[in-house]
């Protein structure tokens, strides 16, 4: 009897880990629920060769992940890339961001900071202008991202909302796609940020729409959700063809709960330009 | 063999449940006990913070009072063997759960807790998250009831009468948190500054990096016989052994700004930023790139 036991929990301690593996890197959510919700009916091809996506396998800070979408192909008239919709598959609201791209835009790539809740694939689906899908994904170890505190100085956060920043090289060169960053002050509330004493959720609060124009030609377009960090950042190309305004706007959102959409209203907008001559 | 187990498991309990804490007199009527430089995990069940308590004439005031509920009422004891003088204050001197975990040890009527003006906000925005990982990272059963917010929040000072002896709690700007504030013990000429000052252990930053200088800056100019850290040994040369935890954050600071400057981004300062450090600290692989990111995501704000 001893001796059987003892075989038994020998075979389940060898099976464990794999089956902990298997549980932790699964992708039931992505085929199960957001395949048919985003890409009903589609075919997606999965391969690096149109995108590639680039984040920490360990994040330092589950509420701040950097992560990068590399695009393989030039932004053209006849080719291009005209939406990236990214996931975190395992956050309790999976949907982080759809991002669209023009020409204009000059290259498809788009970084951001992102809130990862629990072991998760990111995986971003592009798709191309001929109705095209390529997907890409990425397997995080982070936890928490979520629900984690709000910004260490919440004061100072508060007080800065709605501040924005371009960042970008000095020497900008005509007619040639240009790396730029976009700083939005805002504390992106999750609302899962639960207040222990009243119980009380907070409502999300977050930042649900960004676009950027050039000369007012569409560059980026992005509608995004909770899983964005704190003080949203962006970085992306745009291609400064002679000289003009680059313009950012973005408008926020306050929704009931942090996990649906049904009951939300709207809250302010902000705009900022920047002369760009290059 | 099952019964073998259950009775091992009951001692063990036991065994924490009673054991005793080691503390030691610092100077008259102040008692420290040290924390090991560990991560907080389920083995240490997060007992890791310089904790203790000052003794007057009519009052205890408790300093921290552990990392979970078994070393808060470890402290009470100890504090039961050193005197017969009642507590009567309980300083949290941050929201970090080292150090306010054992709190519930002390919860009775007549015993005032005390912390900064925004400690009971920020307890009730991680209380939620905090509670939830206990579990999973300390091995420690928390409920709501053990996140205790202070009865008197300090707004800039507060003194406190132990009776023939007054200390004083002073409320900090953003530092290491948003919350943190230290206590004073003219009568010793010590200063418990908690963890805004870490000896060994790698500095957290968790609030400001550039409200943390300009407060070390400020604090360097006094004269303190004792300095207690939140971790690490007492400080008997002040300020001179501030110097270390003070060039860690500089650097951070010089090489965060010229990386800022050069139009790096997060992801690249992680990799390269403040690594000549590394050999001075215990801990700085679990802490450096987490205190890289908040440092950076602050500074890129500066104007």
């Amino acid at each position: 009897m001893k001796k059987q036991i003892l075989k038994i929990s020998f075979i389940a301690l060898l099976i464990l880990p794999f089956i902990v593996t298997a549980a932790a890197k699964d992708e039931k959510q992505w085929h199960t629920v957001l395949k048919n919700q985003y890409f009903s009916g589609q075919t997606i091809e999965e391969s690096k060769d149109m995108i590639e996506i680039d984040a920490p396998y360990r994040a330092e800070d589950p509420a701040l992940v950097p992560i990068k979408i590399t695009s393989h192909i030039k932004q053209t008239k006849e080719r291009y890339i005209k939406k990236m919709t990214v996931f975190v598959d395992n956050n309790p609201f999976p949907f982080v961001g759809e991002f669209e791209f023009t020409p204009e835009s000059g290259k498809a790539d788009i970084a951001m900071r992102v809130r990862v809740n629990s072991y998760s694939y990111i995986r971003a689906i592009a798709e191309t202008n001929d109705g095209k899908f390529y997907m890409n994904k990425k397997f995080v170890k982070a936890s928490g991202g979520c629900s984690a505190p709000i910004g260490a100085d919440l004061d100072a956060a508060m007080k800065r909302l709605g501040k924005m920043k371009f960042k970008m090289k000095s020497d900008i060169k005509l007619d040639e796609p240009m790396l730029t960053q976009l700083l939005i002050s805002h504390p992106n509330i999750t609302g899962m940020q639960m207040d222990q004493v009243t119980r009380f959720i907070k409502k999300s609060h977050f930042v649900d729409h960004v676009n950027v124009t050039f000369n007012d030609k569409l560059v980026l377009s992005a509608k995004i959700d909770i899983a964005i960090s704190a003080d949203p950042n962006f970085r992306f190309y745009f291609v400064p063809n002679k000289e003009g305004k680059l313009k950012a706007e973005f408008t926020e959102i306050s929704c009931e709960s942090p996990v649906s959409r049904d009951i939300c209203s709207s809250g302010k907008s902000y705009s900022m330009t920047r002369i760009i001559k290059p | 063999m099952k019964l073998l187990f259950l009775v091992s498991l009951l001692l063990s309990q036991t065994a924490l449940a009673v054991s005793t804490l080691a503390i030691e007199r610092l100077a008259e009527g102040v008692y420290v006990h040290y924390g090991e430089h560990e991560f907080p995990n389920k083995k240490n069940h997060g007992a890791i913070a310089n904790i203790g308590f000052i003794v007057g004439k009519k009052c205890v005031a408790v300093i921290d009072t552990g990392g979970n509920p078994a070393q808060g009422y470890a402290l009470k004891r100890a504090i039961k063997k050193v005197t017969s003088t009642p507590v009567c204050y309980v300083i949290n001197t941050h929201v970090h759960p080292d150090h306010i975990y054992g709190n519930i040890a002390f919860k009775k009527s007549g015993v005032k807790f005390i912390g900064h003006d925004k400690l009971a906000r920020a307890m009730s925005t991680r209380g939620h998250y905090y509670i939830d990982k206990a579990n999973e990272q300390l091995d420690l059963d928390l409920k709501a009831k053990h996140i205790i917010p202070p009865d008197l929040p300090v707004k800039k000072m507060m003194t406190l009468d132990l009776g023939g002896r007054e200390i004083v709690i002073e409320a900090h700007p953003t530092a290491h948190t948003d919350n943190d504030v230290t206590v004073f013990d003219p009568q010793t000429n010590t200063l418990w500054m908690a963890d805004l000052l870490f000896m060994s252990h790698l500095p957290v930053l968790d609030g400001s990096l550039l409200g943390w200088l300009s407060e070390l800056n400020r604090l360097e100019k006094m004269s303190y016989k004792l300095v207690v850290p939140g971790h690490g040994k007492v400080v008997t040369d002040w300020p001179k052994s501030l110097k270390a935890e003070k060039n860690y954050l500089q650097t951070l600071l010089t090489e965060i700004r010229v990386m800022i400057k050069q139009g790096k981004f997060l992801e690249e300062a992680v990799k390269t930023v403040g690594y000549s450090e590394k050999s001075k600290w215990v801990l700085f692989d679990e802490f450096h790139k987490r205190n890289v990111t908040s440092a950076f995501a602050e500074l890129e704000w500066e104007e």
